[in-house]
């Protein structure tokens, strides 16, 4: 009896990438510059976050011309981006072949109530979150795997770090709380409580859990590795930086070796300046990234 | 007795999990200078194309040969297949060329194609391995000293072993089988200990066996 697309290879192509980093690329190029540094995986899109963040409009999913394009140019599995709700998008980024969707935040919603309903395609999904609540509502809509969302194209990382804290700690918490706790844990967190029985029991979460939005620099790779992170994107950090191709390989070391600070050193050294970065607090409320999802 | 799991990316992870389960001590490897202790070596699942850069940037290879030459088992899981072996369908260099296959990558197509199947292993007994591939690659061909160990229904290889070497397409490590690990575990304490295991190294084939 041979099935396709099961839960456990949804699942699993994201434990492949695991240790790993994936990189945003807007041409095909870039994608074979990606691939050649090391990256498991490249995200397709038109416009990294940080120049959607400078254009400003609606930001939406990419032309599907280039991201066929992409899908030819590397043999590293290839994802891409669809707007929260918008459920075509996703079904023209199945019919396309990707192998991997990203529910976004980072393109303007399409639906202020309702997210995809992911056990509905084939092809597996990834989605942001920024607490454990929000990343168990995902899974429970089919998610395969999750990541903390930081906040895209600033180059900073100190979102990143704070949701996924967040993350870990609200797991240990469930871990130390008596069975009959956890019905009054699953509804603070509104998340179903089968979810959260199976997260206390097991201390991580049922998918692998990335980290995104922030992260320009080895050192902060390695940061969020050593805090927990099973792998990581980098959206603007590599192809905004001065030397893309000696970046992308720094931080793919300083994610293999991220508790070997001498190697972090070495591979550190020289690399031309990181994207220049915004301070959270110059962002206005309503420019923010990361409230977008429910 | 102790059996490394190559750590430099991929689902280590999950592997170390499985020899633990099986009371084996496994640790995670990243660097030449852990290759020389070890008893037994398994190349997880991941990006073949990023664990070819990492081995070869931190100068795992010559290690890992020597290790493998020693009579150590060495056993690989889809990329790890890929890594192991001596020809690769695209043309891409070899990486730790120690079976004599030639691979195909992306045997099945893209993601959407990835599936579970139960497949015949005769040498682990009667009971099915439920076989997980996920972007699999294919072994296209067999060179002469190496056993084929399981085939789809269609035939294709997707398990074989050449004396110490083991390599699979799909995951046991994803499906609860810990067959194959217990295999990897026996060959391992039989390297760690000669004693044990005199006059059975360095595993012959079924063809070299009937040949002597």
């Amino acid at each position: 009896m041979t099935e396709t697309s099961t839960w456990a290879t949804k699942k699993g192509l994201a434990q492949m990438l695991k240790g790993g980093v994936i990189m945003d690329v807007v041409t095909p190029d870039q994608a074979k510059v990606a691939e050649e540094a090391g990256a498991v995986a490249v995200m397709a899109l038109e416009r990294v976050p940080a120049d959607i963040r400078a254009a400003g409009g609606v930001a939406r999913m990419s032309d599907p011309a280039m991201i066929a394009g992409i899908m030819d140019a590397v043999t590293i599995p290839v994802m891409a981006k669809a707007r929260i709700g918008h459920f075509v998008e996703a079904q023209v980024l199945e019919a396309l072949g990707v192998d991997y969707i990203d529910e976004s935040e980072v393109l303007t919603p399409a639906d202020e109530t309702n997210h995809i309903d992911k056990h509905a395609f084939k092809v597996p999904f990834v989605c942001g979150c920024r607490n454990l609540g929000e990343a168990l509502r995902r899974i429970n809509e089919g998610s395969a795997m999750i990541r903390t969302k930081g906040e895209a194209g600033t180059g900073n990382i100190v979102e990143a770090v704070r949701q996924l804290r967040d993350v870990l700690s609200a797991i240990r918490r469930l871990q130390s709380m008596r069975e009959d706790e956890l019905f009054v844990a699953a509804k603070e967190l509104g998340a179903p409580y089968e979810l959260v029985t199976q997260v206390a029991k097991d201390g991580k979460l049922p998918v692998v859990n990335f980290v995104a939005g922030g992260i320009s620099t080895p050192a902060d790779a390695a940061l969020v590795m050593q805090l927990g992170a099973e792998g990581v994107f980098v959206g603007s950090g590599i192809f905004k930086s001065e030397d893309p191709a000696r970046m992308a390989n720094a931080i793919v070391q300083a994610t293999t070796h991220f508790q070997d600070a001498k190697i972090i050193a070495e591979v550190s050294k020289g690399l031309g300046s990181p994207m220049r970065g915004i301070p959270i607090e110059a962002i206005p409320e309503g420019e923010r990234l990361a409230v977008r999802g429910w | 007795m102790k059996i490394g799991v190559l750590a430099v990316q991929g689902a280590f992870a999950e592997h170390v999990e499985v020899l633990r389960r099986i009371g084996v001590d496994a640790v995670e490897v990243r660097l030449p200078e852990q290759v020389p202790d070890l008893d037994g070596l398994i190349l997880p699942g991941g990006e073949s194309t990023t664990m070819r850069r990492l081995v070869d940037r931190w100068g795992l290879r010559q290690p890992i040969l020597d290790l493998a030459s020693r009579g150590a088992p060495v056993f690989g899981t889809c990329a790890g297949m890929i890594i192991l072996a001596r020809d690769i369908a695209d043309g891409d260099e070899p990486v730790l060329p120690l079976l004599d296959v030639t691979v195909e990558r992306n045997a099945f197509g893209r993601q959407l194609d990835s599936f579970e199947t139960e497949l015949a292993v005769p040498l682990l007994g009667d009971q099915p391995v439920h076989g997980v591939f996920i972007r699999a690659p294919v072994i296209e061909r067999v060179g002469p000293e190496v056993d084929v160990m399981a085939r789809l229904d269609d035939g294709r290889v997707v398990a074989v072993r050449e004396r110490n070497v083991i390599a699979t397409s799909f995951h046991p490590e994803l499906a609860g089988e810990t067959r194959f690990h217990r295999l990897v575990a026996t060959m391992a304490a039989e390297h760690a200990d000669p004693g044990e295991g005199v006059g059975r190294r360095p595993y012959p084939t079924r063809r070299s066996r009937q040949a002597g």
